[in-house]
């Protein structure tokens, strides 16, 4: 991980904090995202405080500081989905997961976002895993559906 | 091939560009010149239109399926990607240039079509479907039954300038753009004239800042020119973040070269040697045509130190956007490209004095900076003949939405707006009813039925409370909220806000929440949230002007324009939300009301079963009925009848 951003700022010598973004973009590119590491590296490397980096680096919308999970959640917060309880399924995956909105697991396996509807009224509660929806939800179906993606994954493994 | 281009690049070199007197050119030199241009051809030549907008309709399969079928008839023929030449809605585009003919052009090229429309062109042949029209020429033969494609309604009432070489040339070729007469207004300018000669000319030919404010260009070079100061910067504002414009997208995609001409020019007025292209990073294809352009024109030695000998060192850099849509206000940028949170600062001292790293610099947008070449070759009294008193040239619009036709038009200042979507892009889409068409995206404002006769022309439209903005044009019909659009603009500015000023962060925020108040439905209509929803419409106006006077930057000033001028043109719409709890338009969901026909239920039971909140009740084989206060008017129940009958109260 770090040997990428390494990389990436040994193509930049000598630079200033003009270059700080184009750096951004070049680490994002290698690495999918900004850690919090390579916030470090690129400090001492343009001489920068890493609180001054992670300013700009949040400013801008092209910038993500976590990694998507490998099975990406999109959550539907809609108004039939809300009426439908979208929002104890959405604590329960919450707690289930030990995970906030817009985080990703520590085993990089899944991360939640909340969408604001996907258009899919009439099978609500809607999840859209990867692409791929789940229709109805449930407090009891999340949590299947979470362990068959998990199951999915070890096998897969194997 | 290698050496071919080689060859062309010293002929351009030497007989093109270093003729710089106006000498007739040779005969023998004319045709080398047709044939770079690929007027002459001994072997046919496809162009497809390959700008993202032709990508997204399917262009690349299309130039696949060509590519296949020269392969497989073991044709010769070069196939050339070219820009976009403005009518998105008829992509992908495939033109054909045989031999002594005219070039003719095909719309909705797919790739099914490729082989039958190439199968009669290669023979000679007129083919029956989807001919767009030709592009007519003196010394070469004409299709048959074919028009002209400047008589195409789309193309008529045009004129031309910064366009002009879009989705004709090849973006990539520098031989193409000089053959065309590209880069000799520059060098020109850079032997026989000085600075403060290139500001007179571009002052006197009115041409104004095509971004937005519309700031007299050559007054702005001439602040720069003015300051001293050993190192001065142009900056080119390719941050085009406007829901609905994408002009300068298309301007790079299809013909680069200009815009580095125009930059070259104005930096030689302003006396900077170092220039910065600022361009939004969701824009790859734009980047790469630009880079190999710059590359090209490095190349040539039209950039670089001592440009042709003449003492003038001067070269541009690429810089990326990371998505801010305040980047586009001038001091935000600056504070991006220097590496920082991109928020903008006050002015005085402006850039023009103090900007880019604390020296002079000048931004200019790329519509502004590619009107530069034209100016420069067919001068200033030309430019100024185009336009109305206050208002010289041409402008670029992006149109979008509810018309039958969408793209891109260049018409001269001064066209009518009714012109515009009635005559060029053909009128409302399925005979629907004009409601608005929204001028300058969320800075800008909309213009209705009453006003569509104004005159494009940055006085008069700030007249009825719009502005020229970059220039996107969204056509609306009556199937439109203009308190959905009012919301959307609203929450674009949210998202965009950069936060430093309170009025822009805490106002819109304020306003977005009224306009949601009064577009939801309310739970109990006793509480507080229906006083507030009364109040609400009183309260918009106010704030606006609050917002509009008391922010720092651009986008704060102008952010409540949408707002306020949907207010004043729709206000009757506005009240129907409040009052009667109604969207005439149907789009505000949580307004709607269904209602189920007695007579037309057969009591299938299949909208109560996709009802998501159990809003519908009856027994089978009865009609059913809807429970008001449960129904979320999602619509569900009226996509699954299938007997019609469901419909909006």
């Amino acid at each position: 991980m770090e040997d990428k951003t390494i990389k990436v700022l040994n193509q930049h010598p000598n630079s200033k904090q003009d270059s700080l973004i184009p750096i951004l973009q070049e680490v994002q590119d290698s690495e999918g995202y900004i850690s919090e590491k390579s916030v470090i590296k690129i400090g001492e490397h343009l001489n920068i405080s890493s609180s001054k980096i992670y300013g700009v680096a949040t400013f801008y919308n092209q910038f993500r500081f976590q990694p998507l999970g490998k099975f990406h959640i999109q959550i539907c917060r809609g108004t039939a989905c809300h009426v439908l309880g979208s929002a104890s399924v959405l604590s329960t995956l919450e707690k289930h997961l030990k995970l906030k909105s817009g985080e990703t697991s520590r085993d990089g396996l899944f991360s939640i976002e909340i969408v604001a509807c996907i258009g899919a009224c009439g099978l609500a509660p809607v999840i859209c895993v990867n692409g791929k929806f789940h229709a109805r939800v449930t407090e009891k179906s999340i949590i299947e559906i979470i362990e068959n993606y998990r199951k999915e994954n070890d096998e897969s493994k194997n | 091939m290698r050496a071919k281009i080689n060859h062309n690049k010293e002929f351009l070199i030497n007989s093109v560009l270093n003729n710089l007197s106006n000498e007739e050119i040779n005969p023998l030199d004319k045709n080398k010149l047709s044939i770079i241009r690929k007027e002459k051809t001994y072997r046919p030549i496809i162009y497809i239109g390959a700008g993202t907008c032709g990508l997204a309709a399917g262009a690349g399969k299309t130039i696949s399926a060509t590519k296949e079928y020269i392969t497989s008839k073991q044709i010769d023929a070069e196939i050339i990607e070219v820009g976009c030449i403005g009518l998105c809605s008829s992509e992908p585009l495939l033109d054909v240039q045989m031999p002594g003919f005219n070039r003719i052009s095909f719309e909705h090229v797919t790739e099914d079509k490729v082989e039958n429309i190439l199968d009669s062109v290669l023979k000679l042949e007129t083919p029956e479907t989807e001919i767009l029209g030709q592009f007519p020429k003196s010394d070469s033969r004409s299709w048959d039954k074919v028009s002209s494609i400047y008589e195409h309604p789309f193309f008529a009432q045009q004129k031309r300038v910064v366009l002009k070489n879009c989705g004709i040339i090849n973006p990539v070729s520098i031989d193409q753009y000089i053959s065309f007469g590209g880069y000799q207004g520059f060098l020109k300018t850079i032997t026989s004239n000085s600075s403060i000669e290139v500001c007179n000319k571009i002052e006197k030919s009115g041409l104004r800042g095509r971004g937005g404010g519309g700031f007299p260009t050559g007054k702005k070079w001439k602040f720069a020119f003015n300051t001293k100061a050993d190192q001065k910067y142009l900056i080119c504002n390719a941050d085009e973040g406007d829901p609905g414009a994408f002009m300068d997208r298309a301007v790079i995609e299809g013909d680069p070269h200009r815009l580095i001409e125009g930059m070259a020019v104005a930096a030689y007025g302003i006396g900077a040697s170092k220039a910065y292209i600022y361009i939004r990073a969701e824009y790859p294809l734009a980047i790469e045509r630009l880079k190999i352009a710059l590359n090209q024109a490095r190349e040539y030695g039209l950039l670089g130190k001592n440009i042709f000998l003449t003492g003038f060192d001067f070269d541009i850099k690429v810089k990326m956007g990371a998505g801010a849509f305040v980047c586009g206000e001038e001091t935000a940028l600056i504070q991006s490209i220097e590496g920082k949170r991109g928020m903008p600062r006050p002015r005085p001292p402006f850039p023009a004095v103090k900007g880019l790293f604390g020296k002079p610099t000048i931004i200019n947008n790329v519509e502004t900076l590619s009107n530069i070449p034209e100016i420069i070759v067919k001068g200033e009294d030309w430019f100024s003949s185009i336009g109305t008193e206050s208002s010289k040239g041409t402008k670029v619009f992006a149109l979008s939405g509810k018309v039958s036709l969408t793209g891109l038009v260049e018409i001269p200042m001064g066209t009518t707006i009714r012109e515009i979507i009635f005559n060029i892009a053909g009128g409302i889409k399925n005979n629907k009813k004009f409601k608005s068409v929204q001028i300058g995206g969320p800075s800008g404002g909309c213009i209705t039925e009453a006003n569509l006769d104004i005159e494009v022309d940055y006085a008069s439209l700030i007249k009825v409370g719009a502005m020229m903005g970059s220039g996107g044009l969204v056509v609306m019909d009556e199937d439109n909220c203009m308190v959905d659009i009012s919301k959307f603009f609203l929450q674009f500015i949210q998202r965009e806000s950069c936060g430093k000023c309170i009025p822009c962060r805490e106002g819109t925020k304020r306003m977005l929440e009224i306009l949601e108040s009064i577009t939801q439905r309310p739970s109990n209509e006793s509480s507080n949230a229906a006083l507030e929803r009364f109040k609400g419409i009183l309260q918009l106006e106010r704030l606006g002007k609050v917002i509009k006077e008391t922010s720092l930057c651009g986008l704060g000033q102008t952010a409540p324009n949408p707002v306020l001028s949907s207010l004043k043109w729709f206000r009757e719409e506005f009240e129907e939300h409040i009052f009667e709890r109604k969207c005439r338009a149907g789009v505000c969901t949580e307004l709607r009301t269904f209602k189920i026909d007695v007579d037309k239920c057969i009591g299938c039971t299949v909208c109560a079963k996709k009802c998501p909140t159990n809003a519908i009740i009856g027994s089978k084989k009865q009609a059913h009925f809807i429970i008001e206060e449960k129904c979320i008017g999602c619509g569900s129940c009226e996509e699954a009848c299938k007997f019609n009958a469901i419909s909006i109260r």
